[in-house]
């Protein structure tokens, strides 16, 4: 145990000094992998711990970033507290999407259905609505200062995503360990026997997606005033839906550190495989490259990288 | 004094009426087992009682208090848990942590619930198998962690749904030792039971229903003498062939 916490230590104080070394180009890709990691993490608490899935989780990335670009835009506010605006917002549409799909039974495949339909509604709205942009999505004007959450350069955002990445496995840390997280698990496990044994499956299946939500929609804001545009598309689209699972569930679902394993492995191979074959003339290739490597490890390593991982690691962190 | 009062208990599917205007107590304390043939209603009886199917009609009292309109978790909360003929493990978690679910029902402190889960981890006997996950468990030992997580929600009355079914006889005789401690700690139990061994040697009082309907009361020896119900297990012919 204690070896595991060195060995955590060292990575960080890794990825600590790394920005001395990275070129610009580099840290974008290690912003992304934080990124989505982060994503992946929060989706993780719903469907990796509860097992409720949800193939709608950009929709709390979009109000996340809407919420506070817009508070920040109309008001002045500081994206730093707009962001727990958004975050509250999310979890009340979560709450009210979990209410309909736990209330009233929807499980399984009707539940997914569920999700999606609320994030291409609100999509839908979105595009509609001119205060928010409309089709044509929000510029953010650049104003850098700490107040804006806007920096020159990208070191800042590399320390910010890292942070939000390491925050949010202390949270699923604590909520792993915890009494309501061992509930969440046994939901997933097996709702009925969870409610025969007077877990109160209603109350943590809605506790999850309120906690998923805000912590995703944390990330949207911080995308946000990473990216500088906002379109609904984007933020709201099926291919962020698809993105952000993609990786839990090749690092290990249902795992503390399955979403960062699954993001350090699929990102980088994202955003080099994109600029490759994008100077090809293939654009859209690495989807395929990263199709194949999906349904491969859904195939052979069903539980995840991570398991594997942890075998290969096992002899070095079992020494006392 | 009765721990469970069902009285006039009528649960239909449809055209089918499973449960026939039932009325039965279980007393504190005692050992009751619920027999009858295959399809005679028992599993029902046990759904409504806990709270997972609504009965159309009837009454169901606990400790003196109505428990018609309560949830399962909160059913389980007021101090009945039942287990289920079909177990149901946490397949990909670990024996430990199945067990502990059912004590954090009474205790905040996760430190205080792996506690008790060891202690009755101990005593159901799979101190051996704690760590491993419950789908690696052979069928005796998850339905004795089946068990095992429903005493760990401290219940006054455990609703055993054929805890004993497909276990040899060795088996059974362990499991006959185990729920007799369990009842000596006084938990009273309801139990449904098709493995007669196990039914003859822990029942005080036992309750045979066949179509829904009760068709005998009384002690186990004297029950299963009874022509009623050697009728609803073997049919009329058996009976017509002794007495001719």
């Amino acid at each position: 145990m204690n070896r595991t916490y060195i060995l955590l230590g060292l990575i960080l104080a890794v990825l600590l000094v790394l920005p001395l070394m990275l070129s610009k180009y580099m840290l974008g890709i290690f912003i992304m992998m934080y990124y989505y990691a982060y994503l992946g993490q929060s989706w993780n608490v719903l469907t990796g711990y509860t097992g409720h899935i949800s193939l709608g989780h950009a929709l709390y990335v979009g109000i996340g970033a809407y919420t506070s670009v817009f508070l920040a835009q109309r008001y002045g506010l500081s994206p730093w507290i707009g962001m727990f605006a958004g975050g509250v917002l999310a979890s009340l549409i979560g709450l009210f999407l979990g209410f309909l799909g736990f209330r009233f039974g929807l499980r399984g495949v009707y539940f997914v259905i569920l999700t999606i339909a609320f994030a291409e509604i609100t999509r839908l709205i979105v595009s509609h609505i001119d205060a928010l942009g409309s089709f044509t999505g929000i510029f953010l004007d650049f104003n850098p200062s700490f107040k804006n959450f806007q920096f020159k350069g990208n070191i800042p955002y590399y320390y910010i995503s890292l942070g939000f990445m390491v925050m949010s496995l202390i949270v699923v840390r604590i909520l792993e360990t915890s009494k309501a997280g061992r509930f969440m698990v046994a939901i997933r496990e097996d709702e009925e026997a969870a409610k025969a044994l007077g877990v109160n499956t209603f109350k943590y299946n809605m506790f999850a997606i309120a906690v998923s939500a805000f912590m995703t929609s944390l990330g949207g804001c911080f995308y946000a005033n990473y990216i500088f545009y906002l379109h609904p598309n984007t933020m709201f689209g099926m291919s962020l839906n698809i993105e952000l699972i993609l990786r839990p569930i090749v690092g290990g679902l249902g795992t503390l550190f399955g979403p960062v394993v699954g993001s350090f492995i699929l990102t980088p191979l994202s955003e080099v495989s994109r600029a490759y074959f994008a100077k090809g003339g293939m654009e859209g290739l690495h989807l395929v490259i990263y199709g194949i490597i999906t349904i491969l490890v859904v195939l052979f390593m069903p539980k995840g990288i991570i398991v594997y991982l942890k075998k290969w690691l096992k002899p070095i962190l079992s020494k006392e | 004094m009765a721990i469970l009062t069902i009285q006039h208990l009528t649960k239909k599917f449809g055209g089918l009426i499973a449960v026939n205007d039932l009325s039965f107590e279980v007393e504190t304390g005692e050992i009751l087992g619920l027999i009858g043939p295959n399809g005679a209603g028992k599993t029902t009886v046990f759904s409504c009682i806990s709270g997972f199917e609504t009965p159309e009609s009837g009454k169901i009292d606990f400790q003196g208090q109505s428990i018609l309109k309560k949830l399962p978790f909160e059913i389980c909360r007021l101090g009945m848990v039942r287990t289920f003929q079909i177990v149901k493990p946490f397949p990909a978690i670990s024996v430990l942590d199945n067990v502990m679910v059912g004590a954090l029902l009474r205790e905040n402190s996760v430190v205080k619930a792996e506690k008790e889960a060891h202690r009755i981890i101990h005593f159901v006997g799979l101190e051996k198998m704690k760590d491993t996950e419950a789908k690696g468990l052979p069928l005796p030992l998850r339905k004795r962690l089946e068990l095992a997580r429903a005493l760990a929600t401290k219940p006054g009355l455990l609703l055993l749904d054929e805890v004993m079914a497909g276990l040899n006889p060795t088996e059974v005789d362990e499991l006959i030792k185990l729920i007799q401690e369990i009842n000596r700690e006084g938990v009273s139990i309801l139990m449904i039971e098709h493995v007669m061994r196990g039914v003859m040697a822990l029942s005080h009082r036992v309750i045979v229903i066949n179509y829904g309907q009760k068709i005998a009361e009384g002690k186990p020896d004297v029950v299963v003498q009874n022509e009623a119900v050697i009728e609803a297990y073997l049919g009329k012919e058996f009976i017509n062939a002794k007495s001719a």
